[in-house]
């Protein structure tokens, strides 16, 4: 019954979805719910499969490794969260994998992001001596020149008075130029979602089993 | 009983998370052992998170069905839908018209996942692209100097990754090796290479410098929202 079936369901639920287009109606919400409900229990049997089953269970029952029980208990004190008069004791494991993260964060982010970010940005000059060259170096003063203002515009500690308030604006622009790619691809990946559930409803739907049936 | 509830959290967070500041300038195998341990037992941590946020969930629902608040009705899907989905992946034996399992293609699980939960999620996200265009419309009407300069980047970006956009190219190369004045595959490409990515440096680099300081107030207990109100 698998394929069939399954379409059919695929292009109700897609109908249901699109409804709230409309407006917000019962089909909207029964999709809603379901959707909720499905997310979760898959969401549930990730957790299970990739990390209870194989670092919990497989390394206690078949390797012998009692070690990761203490996680395991500290990962069984965040449910106490839900118990008001034990859920102090949550507060051990938050500070166990936040104060590690934290720990962690301070030379990953140092090392691994905000030096290679400043490095790309402080790159030196080609030699002029070709049009691709050219473009590069052209390019690696707005470069400067953006990120620059952008860091001013962010910083509040002088006032955005004269020579800080136009280099300010000109971080404005830029920010603006940002933003608007930043919002054209995203509707451009939004549009493309669309079009792919449009294709499904007339080629796997409509085409495939309702003219093709008929 | 007080230095269990609230100052020993702080001694936990002070020493584990300076321990694996200092292991990450430490090149030894112990070290990278360690380091190791420490994110196997984070992993197994944030999977008991990810139950407490499912039992949230249910909890939630539970309770409104219990107290029979409006739309309680709909709670009832919800939780229907989710111990089909839980219970399909738990179950290794067959069931009828499914293979068993539930890491096979043609098991109810993933039969479940390709055909209910697939389409959702992408029709659900797919319908921003009309939400999102009535914003623009109210957003984009070019009332200041920025609004145009964002609407302009916008129309430019869009513009560049459509095949209509591909066939729009006009004029001579503004210098040589350069772009024509209108061609949109060219400039949406270089918006997002140059001056997006210079913008979202500036943002970023705050971004890593906040992320720094945030991390060693943690580390040294002045920032202790994680533990949470009450005593």
């Amino acid at each position: 019954m698998g394929e069939t079936l399954g379409i059919w369901i695929a292009a109700g639920l897609t109908l249901m979805m699109f409804s709230f287009i409309y407006r917000d109606n019962v089909l909207f919400k029964i999709g809603e719910h379901l959707y909720l409900g499905l997310s979760v229990g898959y969401f549930i049997n990730v957790q299970y499969w990739n990390t209870f089953y194989p670092e919990v269970f497989s390394r206690i029952v078949y390797d012998h490794n009692y070690v990761v029980i203490v996680p395991a208990v500290l990962g069984f004190f965040l449910l106490l969260r839900l118990v008001p008069s034990l859920s102090w004791l949550s507060r051990w494991s938050f500070a166990f994998y936040i104060g590690g993260f934290a720990g962690l964060a301070v030379p990953f982010v140092l090392n691994g992001l905000l030096l290679p970010q400043l490095t790309s940005t402080l790159v030196p000059f080609q030699p002029a001596t070709s049009a691709a060259a050219n473009l590069a170096n052209i390019n690696q003063v707005i470069i400067l020149v953006a990120v620059f203002s952008v860091l001013i515009f962010f910083f509040f500690s002088l006032e955005h008075k004269k020579l800080v308030g136009s280099v300010s604006k000109v971080g404005l622009f830029f920010l603006m130029l940002g933003f608007g790619a930043a919002f054209g691809t995203t509707v451009m990946a939004r549009v493309s979602l669309l079009v792919g559930r449009f294709q499904f409803l007339i080629e796997d739907w409509l085409m495939g089993r309702i003219f093709r049936a008929g | 009983m007080q230095f269990l509830r609230r100052q020993l959290p702080v001694i936990i967070a002070f020493v584990v998370g300076l321990s694996m500041w200092v292991l990450f300038y430490v090149p030894t195998q112990k070290s990278l052992e360690l380091q190791d341990g420490f994110t196997l037992w984070v992993r197994i941590i944030v999977g008991f998170a990810a139950v407490l946020g499912v039992l949230s969930v249910v909890n939630h629902h539970y309770n409104k069905i219990k107290a029979k608040r409006p739309g309680y009705a709909f709670s009832f899907i919800t939780l229907g839908a989710f111990l089909l989905m839980a219970l399909s992946g738990f179950i290794k034996a067959p069931l009828p018209g499914f293979a068993a399992g539930n890491n096979k293609p043609d098991s109810l699980h993933f039969w479940l996942y390709n055909n209910m939960m697939l389409p959702m999620q992408a029709t659900m996200f797919s319908i921003l692209a009309f939400f999102i265009a009535s914003a623009a419309f109210r957003a984009f009407r070019a009332r200041s100097m920025e609004a145009t300069v964002l609407l302009v980047a916008a129309c430019v970006t869009m513009l560049g990754r459509v095949p209509l956009g591909e066939l729009m190219k006009l004029g001579d190369p503004i210098f040589l090796g350069g772009p024509a004045p209108i061609d949109f595959p060219w400039w949406s490409s270089w918006l997002l290479n140059v001056p997006n990515s210079a913008a979202q440096r500036g943002i970023l680099l705050g971004v890593y410098l906040s992320q720094i300081a945030v991390a060693i107030r943690i580390i040294f207990g002045i920032e202790r929202t994680y533990m949470g109100g009450g005593d």
